[in-house]
């Protein structure tokens, strides 16, 4: 659609503006635009500039390390690396996903509901709230969580309790709210005790209730900007995600399902395992980080979102009855098959939110999560794939181990590196729309970032930083003239070399 | 009447062969030490031990209890060359607690934490060290070892073999296991050795038990290795 605008044919007379770095996102990214003399578009790329080399250095370690060692990728969403390594080492262990005790799945499950809502919570109140609330092209002052506890502080309060009751959840399955531990080879560690189970289901309605109003605050928001919030953005694509059997919303464990823009099965009921017959990856030069696509499509159409959007489109329904009536209103308000709407993350977003909450209460009242039969044992195996939703998507964990179960080989497909080409494609949408031709202000790049923030990436854990990558900024003006250029070597030192 | 000496000012009884670290947990008077276990011969190697004895630095777990000893223990300077020591330990090997299955379980961990370290301070080594895991039950990480010898100890004195000794001098010094391949699956030794429960960082496991305390049931979660040491080490003593 926007594809035109990833490289621009005559660099050398083009003006380029930077933002840098992308705001209120998990790691550290940029967005260049080159300008022609009337202020055009003629290139838009998101660019990741951190480097991490989790896949090589986690080769050489003992295989019951990775949970708690790759979960160290993120701040954020550590639980979904954690659980989805589980899920490939208790393969190691001889152990598939329907031998998994009951008591542990459910526990795995619960400590993934509690990440999810929290992650949820922390990304829709704390970074988005504001460009919703006060408009995108808000003075800066105003695009802060600070601003919404001025001006809404009922609202500030509710974000910050929902996002610290899932941070609850975490501890009492995991032991911390960040980087705990939890899931072992084949299970879990511990249960909740009685005490634990009583102090989170005593929170647990009000938890229900402040995520019913979040999602009605969020369809007011959309609903009232109405075909501005579905043009914004929104790029037609390919979605995928796990799925129940049935078709049901999944976020734990289910197969690989994949619709195109129309909503027609691409792939469903795929074992993850499998992952590789499917997917592959494409590199790029000018960004650290991969870009997936759906081998049976190939790598022009193939990309596909991941993430709340296509996991509430892609499902049949939701199994918790108030998440259910609001995907049903959230997939008639388009009379689309599929919701395209970039801005419809939000909204889906909260849905999922929602859906954690009565889940969790679910599980609350499960016995199952007292059990003490935590852990099974099988024949010991080389390859292990988890793969579970994370809060941004699909997130794959594929791992080789030795005789001596030492890690030989690893591979993980983030989730935000799935959306890396919608990603792109979006803020060249935005650039094409709404900025191209007009004088650049800082509230008008806002948009792209507003763009970029709909889809909740985390630059760190899709890349794979060192930190000191080296570096090169040019400004260039209209005549090709260097204006400016900034070096940073790979000690980090920072050059200026013109300008000084 | 019994013999004493005194530590901070504080009267300790002692019975002739005892050293001072004996008399001082004896008496529930913690001294740091990492090196030091009571079930083997002293080997006064880590120094953090290191008391003032009428006002000379000695090791308290090799240096024997005498009657009148003025021993200054607790005391700012002391304490400030024992956190040194423990950062030279840490910046020495590979310690990447985080994700270590040792923590909240590892001596060494415990005693940066009683001593307020708060950083490495000095520059890491990254020095590459390697694993073997070639044992089916039992795993060696190098990055972690801080060459205290008691796994060598405990294999010669408790388990009556030799499975590890210490090899090199200076920053070459590693810890070798007694087979012609120089792997530790060729050696006699197995998962219910002593020395493969001795280690008191996280350099010597036993495979497949990682992460299996949950967070908060640790033995260092409540309580300081002042506290665990002094309990633990009086029941070794009365036994």
């Amino acid at each position: 659609m926007y594809e035109h605008l990833e490289t621009a044919d005559n660099k050398e007379n083009l003006k380029r503006v930077v933002v840098e770095p992308v705001s209120r996102v998990e790691g550290h990214g940029k967005v260049t635009l080159l300008l022609d003399e009337d202020n055009k578009v003629k290139q838009a790329r998101l660019h990741i500039v951190e480097f991490r080399g989790f896949e090589r250095f986690i080769q050489g370690r003992p295989y019951w390390e990775l949970p708690v060692l790759v979960q160290r990728l993120c701040g954020i969403c550590p639980v979904s690396h954690h659980l989805a390594a589980a899920k490939a080492i208790d393969q190691l262990v001889g152990i598939d996903p329907a031998n998994l005790p009951v008591a542990a799945d459910k526990l795995r499950r619960l400590l993934h509901f509690g990440q999810v809502l929290q992650s949820h919570a922390l990304h829709f109140f704390h970074l988005s709230s504001p460009d919703l609330l006060f408009g995108f092209e808000s003075e800066i002052s105003k695009r802060s969580i600070i601003a919404v506890i001025e001006a809404h502080p009922d609202l500030a309060v509710q974000g910050v309790m929902l996002r610290k009751y899932g941070q609850e959840v975490i501890r009492m399955v995991s032991g911390k709210r960040v980087h705990g531990t939890g899931a072992i080879p084949g299970g879990m560690n511990k249960s909740l005790t009685k005490d634990e189970r009583d102090y989170l289901l005593k929170d647990i309605d009000q938890i229900i209730n402040w995520s019913v109003a979040s999602v009605a605050l969020i369809k007011k928001v959309h609903c009232a900007n109405l075909p501005y919030y579905d043009d914004f953005a929104t790029i037609r694509s390919n979605y995928l995600g796990l799925t129940k059997p049935d078709g049901a919303l999944e976020l734990y464990h289910g197969g690989i399902r994949a619709k195109n823009a129309d909503g027609d099965t691409i792939i469903d009921h795929v074992d993850y395992c499998k992952y590789n017959d499917y997917i592959h990856e494409e590199v790029r030069s000018w960004t650290y980080m991969k870009f997936p696509y759906l081998l049976s499509i190939g790598q022009e159409n193939g990309w596909y979102r991941v993430g709340p959007l296509a996991r509430v489109n892609n499902c049949d329904y939701i199994d918790t009855p108030l998440a259910e009536i609001e995907r049903i209103e959230f997939k008639c308000h388009s009379n689309e098959a599929m919701v395209h709407s970039t801005l419809a993350f939000h909204w889906a977003r909260l849905i999922e939110l929602l859906h954690c909450a009565e889940s969790i209460k679910t599980l609350l009242n499960d016995p199952d999560v007292l059990s003490q039969d935590l852990v099974a044992k099988g024949e010991k195996r080389y390859e292990g794939v988890g793969v579970i939703e994370a809060p941004r998507g699909t997130l794959f964990h594929h791992y080789q181990v030795d005789e001596n179960d030492i890690v030989t080989k690893a591979n993980l497909i983030v989730s935000t590196t799935s959306n890396n080409m919608a990603m792109n494609e979006s803020v060249r949408q935005v650039a094409a729309e709404y900025l191209s031709g007009q004088e650049l202000t800082e509230p008008l790049l806002n948009n792209l970032e507003v763009a970029i923030r709909a889809y909740d990436p985390c630059l760190s854990c899709a890349t794979h930083a060192i930190g000191k990558m080296p570096l090169q900024l040019e400004l260039i003006n209209a005549e090709g003239q260097l204006i400016d250029k900034l070096v940073k070597g790979s000690d980090g030192h920072i050059d200026r070399t013109i300008n000084a | 009447m019994a013999k004493t000496i005194t530590i901070d000012g504080l009267s300790i009884p002692f019975e002739d062969g005892q050293t001072i670290m004996q008399a001082a947990s004896d008496a529930g008077v913690y001294i740091p030490h990492l090196c030091h276990h009571p079930e083997f011969t002293p080997h006064g190697s880590c120094k953090l031990c290191t008391v003032k004895v009428n006002g000379r630095n000695c090791s308290a777990c090799t240096f024997p209890a005498m009657e009148g000893q003025e021993v200054i223990n607790n005391a700012k300077d002391l304490n400030a060359d024992r956190q040194k020591i423990t950062q030279m330990l840490f910046v020495e090997g590979n310690h990447f607690c985080p994700s270590c299955e040792k923590t909240g379980n590892c001596q060494l961990q415990a005693v940066a934490y009683h001593l307020n370290m708060l950083d490495d301070h000095f520059p890491l080594f990254y020095q590459h060290r390697e694993l073997d895991a070639s044992h089916t039950d039992i795993l060696i990480d190098h990055n972690r070892c801080i060459f205290c010898t008691l796994c060598v100890r405990a294999s010669h004195e408790h388990d009556g073999k030799e499975v590890f000794a210490i090899s090199g001098r200076g920053i070459n010094k590693h810890l070798i296991v007694n087979s012609e391949s120089g792997l530790l699956k060729d050696t006699n030794m197995t998962a219910s050795d002593k020395a493969a429960h001795i280690c008191p960082t996280g350099a010597i496991l036993i495979k497949h038990t990682a992460y299996q305390v949950p967070i908060g049931e640790r033995i260092y979660d409540h309580q300081q290795i002042d506290q665990v040491s002094l309990n633990s080490e009086q029941v070794d003593h009365d036994k």
